[in-house]
C-alpha cells in the first residue's frame, strides 16, 4: 500500500493511502469523537460528531468516512469544529431521557461521555420527545428505543457482520428507529442472540438482560480470557465485581472473533456461580457419595490406585484428559499416567 | 487447521463439508459469511441438511449421509478429466498421484451421483468452481470425521486440496474445526495413547529417553495405550480396573450409553474430577471438585493452533481446587513430587520438551496476545499457515480412496437415517450452557428434526412426542417438522441428557482413528400407541 503525507493539527504524519482521516488521527494519537462508527463496520458517516476541518473543503467533513489524500491539512480542534459537534450532541440530547442515574450504560455510554466532554447540560433545543415501550420479549436482549440515537450501528452490525439482518429502520425523519419487521419479537426473527448489536450500541438502548443491574463500568474489573466453549477461541473480557463474574464483553478487533462473540461466549457464564457447582470432595461410602476432606479423598484415590497397580500392573489403570481443561492441566495428567503410574492409557473425548 | 481463521476471509472459494459452522463454530461461520458478503467468495456447502450457510452458498450439494468419498472422488474426476489440476504442485510437492488417479478415474460424476444423490452437473459445477479459484479453502468438522470411514473422508479432502494446489498458501488449506475449546491442546499435550506431548511417539526410544530425563524417572512405557472406546471395552471386560476422568462426561457424549454404563459400573475405582456432578460423576467412587476456567490460570489452544491465555477472574467455590493442584497432590501421594505446578512454570516445562511449543512462554503471550504453533524458538513469530514450503513428511502423499458405505444403513425395519450434532445455543453435554438461564430459556427442549412429508406419512404432528429407536436403544422426544431436513433423514442434537441422542448412535469405529459413527445410524420412529411402553433411556437434564 502506498502512503501519503498529511498534517493533522499541524503535526506531519505519513499513513497508508487507504486510511480514513479518523484512522490517521488515531494513529497519530489525536482523538476525534465518534458515535456512529465502529471499527468492525464499514464507514457510514451519519452522526457528524466526528467532523473536522480540511483546508480547502467548503464544509466540515466526517473524519470516519473521509479518506486521506496527499498533502491534506486537517484541523480537529478548531472552535468551528467544536461548535458543530456541540450542536450535534445538543440535538441528540433534546430527545434523550435524562436517565443516566439508573442507566445500565452510565459510565460506558458514548453519548454521556460526549456530553461530559463538551459540557452539554441543558440542551438548547426543547422539542417533542418520544416515548416508546421498553421491549423485553426474550431472556437476553432488552431494547429501549427512548435511548436510541439512530446511529444505525445495530442495523449495520447485524447485517454486515453477523449476516442476519434482523433490524431495519422503520419510520422516517424524527420518528426513525431501528426495529424488526412488523414489530416482531426477537425470537420470532432469525436473531441468533449473538449480542453483536448490544456490543456496538453506543447508548443504553440495547442492553444484555442477564447482566443488567449487576455492575456498571467503574464498578467492575475486566479480566481478559478465552471463551470456554467451542474451538474458535474467541477472546472475552469477564466483568468481575465483588468476586463474582457479573458480565462479559468482547474486546473490539481482538482475537479470532475480531470483537464478536456468539450467544454462548456472550451469555453462557451463569454456570460459574451456579448452586450445583461441586464444592467438596466426595467418597462413596455404603453406596452413597459422602463429603470428605481433601486429605481423605486424595488418600483414597492414591491408596486404591496403588493397590490396583500393584495387583494388576499399571495398564489396569486408564486416564481421560479433557478438551475443556487447560494445556498445562492436560500435560500434568498425562505426566501422572506415564511417569508416575507407568501407562500410556491416556485419551480424551475429542474423537466424540 | 492448516490456515488461520483470519485467513478464511482471503479465500476465493470455500468448500464447507460436514460442518454446521454457524451453529457449532459460530465465529468461523461469521468469518465465512463475511468472505461471501464482502469479498464475493464462492461458497460450496456439501451437507444433507439445509443448514444456515446454505443461504449464503453459491452451490448446495445435498448429499446422502455418509457418501463423502464418492462425492469428492466425483469432483476430482472432473478436475482431472478437464485438466484443471495444479500439475506443478502435484509434480513438485506430492507423491502417490498415479495410484490415486487410477481410483478416481472410475468415479465419473454420473457414478458418484448415483451413490451420493447429488446431480452429476452439480458435481461438475462444484469441481469447476473449486478448481478454478485462485485460493480455495476446505472447512470440515465432525460430519466428516464421525464415520467408520472418517479417515478416508479426511484423506479425500487432502487429495482435493493437493490436486488443486491449495495447501501452504494464504486463503486456502485444509481446515478441520475442533469441536471443543481445547481439543487441539489436549492432543498437543499428549492426551493420546500413542504419543507424548508434541506428537512424539511413545515407541520412539529417543523421545522416551528425553522425557524420562526431564521427568526424573528411569523409563517410560513403550506400548501404546488404549483409546477411549477401547478403555471402556476393557473396563467392561474387567481388564481396566481404575478409571481416572478429568473434566469429561462420557456418559452423555459417548455412543451406546447402555454399554458404557455397564463399563463404568464395573470398574473398581472411578475417579471423576469435574465442576458439576455429571452423569459420569454420579457413578464415581471418588468425586473431586475442580475449578472452572474462570478460576484458574492457563492456556487453551484453539482450532487454528493459536495458544491463548486463560486468566483467573474469581476464586473457586467452596473447597474446589485447580485441576493442576489436584493432579499434583495425587502424584505426591503416589511418591512423585511434580514440583512447581503453577501454569507458567508448567508451560516452561512444556516448551522445553515440545518442539512446537518451544518458543511459547507466558511472557510472550502477555506481550503478543497469542502465538500459533509451531513456534519452535523464543524469537519465532509463530506459524499461522502450515506446509508453506514443504509438508511435515516432506512430500504430500495422495491416497487412493474407494467409497465404502456407512456401517449401518436404513432398511425395512429401521427406515430412517439418523444424524446427530450440535445446535447454536448449547455446548457438548450441556453441563455449562444448560445452567445459563437465558440461554436455556431459548432452547430448553430436545427435538428430533424431521421432514414434514415424512411426518405426514408417519402421522406425526409438530410438537408431538414420539419414540425414536435404533438397534441399541430408544428415547422419547418432541418432533420438529422442518423443510431443512431431507426426507428419510432425522437429526437429533446430543446436548440433552433427558433424551440422549447417544442412546441411539452406533459405536462402530473408524478402524484407524477409532472415532465412532455418530453421523449415521438407522432408526425408526414410533408414534402414538406403538410408542407406549417402550423402554426409553433418560438421564439427568443437565448432563
Ligand atoms: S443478537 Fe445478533 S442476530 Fe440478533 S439482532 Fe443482535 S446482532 Fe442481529
Ligand atoms: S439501538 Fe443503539 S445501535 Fe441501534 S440505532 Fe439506536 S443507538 Fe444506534
Ligand atoms: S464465543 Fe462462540 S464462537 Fe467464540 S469461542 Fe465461544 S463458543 Fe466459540
Ligand atoms: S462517527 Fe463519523 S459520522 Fe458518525
Amino acid at each position: 500500500m502506498k502512503s501519503v503525507s498529511i498534517t493533522i493539527d499541524g503535526k506531519a504524519v505519513e499513513v497508508p493511502a487507504d486510511y480514513t482521516i479518523l484512522q490517521a488521527a488515531r494513529e497519530a494519537g489525536i482523538s476525534i469523537p465518534t458515535l456512529c462508527h465502529d471499527e468492525r463496520l464499514e464507514p457510514f458517516g451519519a452522526c457528524r460528531v466526528c467532523v473536522v476541518k480540511v483546508e480547502g473543503a467548503r464544509a466540515l467533513l466526517p473524519a470516519c468516512a473521509t479518506p486521506v489524500s496527499e498533502g491534506m491539512r486537517i484541523w480537529t480542534d478548531l472552535e468551528e469544529v467544536r461548535r458543530a459537534r456541540r450542536t450535534v450532541i445538543e440535538l441528540l440530547l433534546s430527545d434523550h431521557p435524562n436517565d443516566c442515574m439508573v442507566c445500565e450504560r452510565s459510565g460506558s455510554c458514548e453519548l454521556q461521555d460526549l456530553a461530559y466532554e463538551y459540557g452539554v447540560r441543558e440542551p438548547r433545543f426543547q422539542g417533542e420527545r418520544h416515548t416508546y415501550e421498553v421491549l423485553d420479549d426474550n431472556p437476553l436482549i432488552e431494547r429501549d428505543y427512548n435511548k436510541c440515537i439512530v446511529c444505525g450501528r445495530c442495523v449495520r452490525i447485524c447485517r454486515e457482520v453477523q449476516g442476519v439482518g434482523v433490524y431495519d429502520f422503520i419510520n422516517r425523519g424524527f420518528d426513525a428507529i431501528p426495529g424488526t419487521p412488523y414489530g416482531r419479537s426477537l425470537p420470532e426473527t432469525p436473531c441468533e442472540f449473538c449480542g453483536q448489536c448490544v456490543s456496538t450500541c453506543p447508548t443504553g438502548a440495547l442492553v444484555s438482560i442477564p447482566y443488567k443491574g449487576k455492575g456498571r463500568a467503574w464498578q467492575v474489573t475486566k479480566v481478559r480470557t478465552t471463551c470456554p466453549y467451542c474451538g474458535c477461541g474467541c477472546q472475552v473480557d469477564l466483568h468481575v465485581r465483588d468476586g463474582k463474574v457479573v458480565g462479559a464483553s468482547s474486546p473490539v478487533m481482538v482475537g479470532p472473533g475480531q470483537g464478536n462473540l456468539c450467544v454462548k461466549g456472550r451469555y453462557g457464564y451463569e454456570f460459574i456461580h451456579h448452586p450445583d457447582r461441586l464444592t467438596r470432595p466426595m467418597v462413596r461410602k455404603g453406596g452413597e457419595l459422602v463429603e470428605v476432606s481433601w486429605d481423605e479423598a486424595l488418600d483414597e484415590v492414591a491408596g486404591r490406585l496403588k493397590e490396583i497397580m500393584e495387583e494388576n500392573g499399571p495398564d489396569s489403570v486408564a486416564f481421560l484428559c479433557s478438551a475443556r481443561c487447560t494445556n498445562e492441566e492436560n500435560y500434568l495428567l498425562q505426566k501422572l499416567a506415564r511417569a508416575v503410574v507407568g501407562t500410556n492409557n491416556v485419551d480424551h473425548c475429542a474423537r466424540l | 487447521m492448516t490456515n488461520s481463521i483470519d485467513d478464511l476471509e482471503k479465500a476465493d472459494c470455500i468448500l464447507v463439508t460436514g460442518s454446521n459452522t454457524t451453529e457449532a463454530h459460530p465465529i468461523v461461520g461469521l468469518r465465512i459469511k463475511r468472505a461471501v458478503m464482502k469479498n464475493d467468495c464462492k461458497l460450496i456447502v456439501a451437507e444433507p441438511r439445509r443448514i444456515r450457510l446454505c443461504d449464503y452458498a453459491h452451490l448446495w450439494l445435498k448429499q446422502l449421509p455418509g457418501t463423502d468419498v464418492a462425492l469428492l472422488n466425483g469432483m476430482m474426476n472432473v478436475i482431472l478429466e478437464e485438466g484443471l489440476a495444479d500439475e506443478e504442485f502435484i509434480r513438485e510437492r506430492t507423491e502417490g498421484f498415479e495410484e490415486f488417479k487410477k481410483v478416481v478415474e472410475r468415479y465419473t460424476p454420473e457414478r458418484a451421483a448415483e451413490i451420493c444423490g447429488v446431480p452429476a452437473d452439480q458435481i461438475r459445477e462444484a469441481a469447476h468452481i473449486f478448481a478454478s479459484a485462485e485460493r480455495a479453502a476446505i472447512v470440515y468438522c465432525m460430519g466428516i470425521t464421525q464415520h467408520t470411514t472418517g479417515v478416508d473422508n479426511v484423506l479425500s479432502l487432502a487429495n482435493l486440496a493437493m490436486l488443486t494446489g491449495n495447501i501452504g498458501k494464504e486463503g486456502a488449506g485444509l481446515n478441520p474445526l475442533r469441536g471443543q475449546n481445547n481439543v487441539q491442546g489436549a492432543c498437543d499435550m499428549g492426551g493420546l495413547p500413542n504419543v507424548l506431548p508434541g506428537y512424539q511417539s511413545v515407541q520412539d526410544p529417543r523421545a522416551r529417553e528425553k522425557f524420562a530425563r526431564v521427568w526424573g524417572v528411569e523409563n517410560l512405557p513403550e506400548k501404546p495405550g488404549l483409546t477411549v472406546m477401547e478403555m471402556m471395552e476393557a473396563a467392561a471386560q474387567g481388564k481396566v480396573k481404575a478409571l481416572y476422568i478429568m473434566g469429561e462426561n462420557p456418559m452423555v457424549s459417548d455412543p451406546d450409553i447402555r454399554h458404557l454404563q455397564e463399563a463404568l459400573d464395573k470398574v473398581e475405582l472411578l475417579v471423576v474430577q469435574d465442576i458439576f456432578l455429571t452423569e459420569t460423576a454420579r457413578r464415581a467412587h471418588v468425586v473431586l471438585p475442580a475449578a472452572s476456567f474462570a478460576e484458574k490460570e492457563g492456556t487453551f489452544t484453539n482450532t487454528d493452533r493459536r495458544v491463548q491465555r486463560v486468566r483467573k477472574a474469581v476464586e473457586p467455590p467452596g473447597d474446589a481446587r485447580e485441576d493442576s493442584w489436584i493432579v499434583a497432590e495425587v502424584s505426591r501421594r503416589l511418591g512423585y513430587d511434580m514440583g512447581d505446578v503453577s501454569a507458567s512454570a508448567v508451560m516452561e516445562e512444556i516448551a522445553s520438551l515440545t518442539p512446537q511449543y518451544g518458543g511459547i512462554s507466558y511472557q510472550r503471550l502477555e506481550e503478543l496476545g497469542y502465538l500459533h504453533w509451531p513456534c519452535p524458538t523464543p524469537d519465532h513469530p509463530g506459524t499461522p499457515i502450515l506446509h508453506v514450503e514443504k509438508f511435515t513428511r516432506g512430500k504430500g502423499l495422495f491416497s487412493a480412496v474407494e467409497f465404502k458405505p456407512p456401517a449401518e444403513l436404513p432398511d425395512e425395519e429401521y427406515p430412517f437415517y439418523l444424524t446427530t450434532g450440535r445446535i447454536l445455543f448449547h455446548y457438548h453435554t450441556g453441563t455449562m450452557t444448560r445452567r445459563s438461564a437465558g440461554i436455556e430459556a431459548l432452547a430448553s427442549t430436545n427435538e428430533v428434526w424431521m421432514n414434514p412429508e415424512d411426518a405426514r406419512e408417519l402421522g406425526v404432528e409438530e410438537g408431538e412426542h414420539v419414540v425414536v429407536q435404533s438397534r441399541r436403544g430408544a428415547i422419547r422426544i418432541r418432533a420438529k417438522l422442518t423443510e431443512d431436513m431431507p426426507q428419510k433423514v432425522l437429526f437429533i442434537p446430543f446436548h440433552f441428557g433427558e433424551s440422549p441422542a447417544n442412546a441411539l448412535t452406533n459405536p462402530a469405529l473408524d478402524p484407524v482413528a477409532k472415532i465412532p459413527e455418530y453421523k449415521v445410524a438407522a432408526v425408526r420412529v414410533l408414534v402414538g400407541k406403538e410408542a407406549e411402553g417402550v423402554d426409553v433411556v433418560s438421564l439427568s437434564s443437565t448432563g
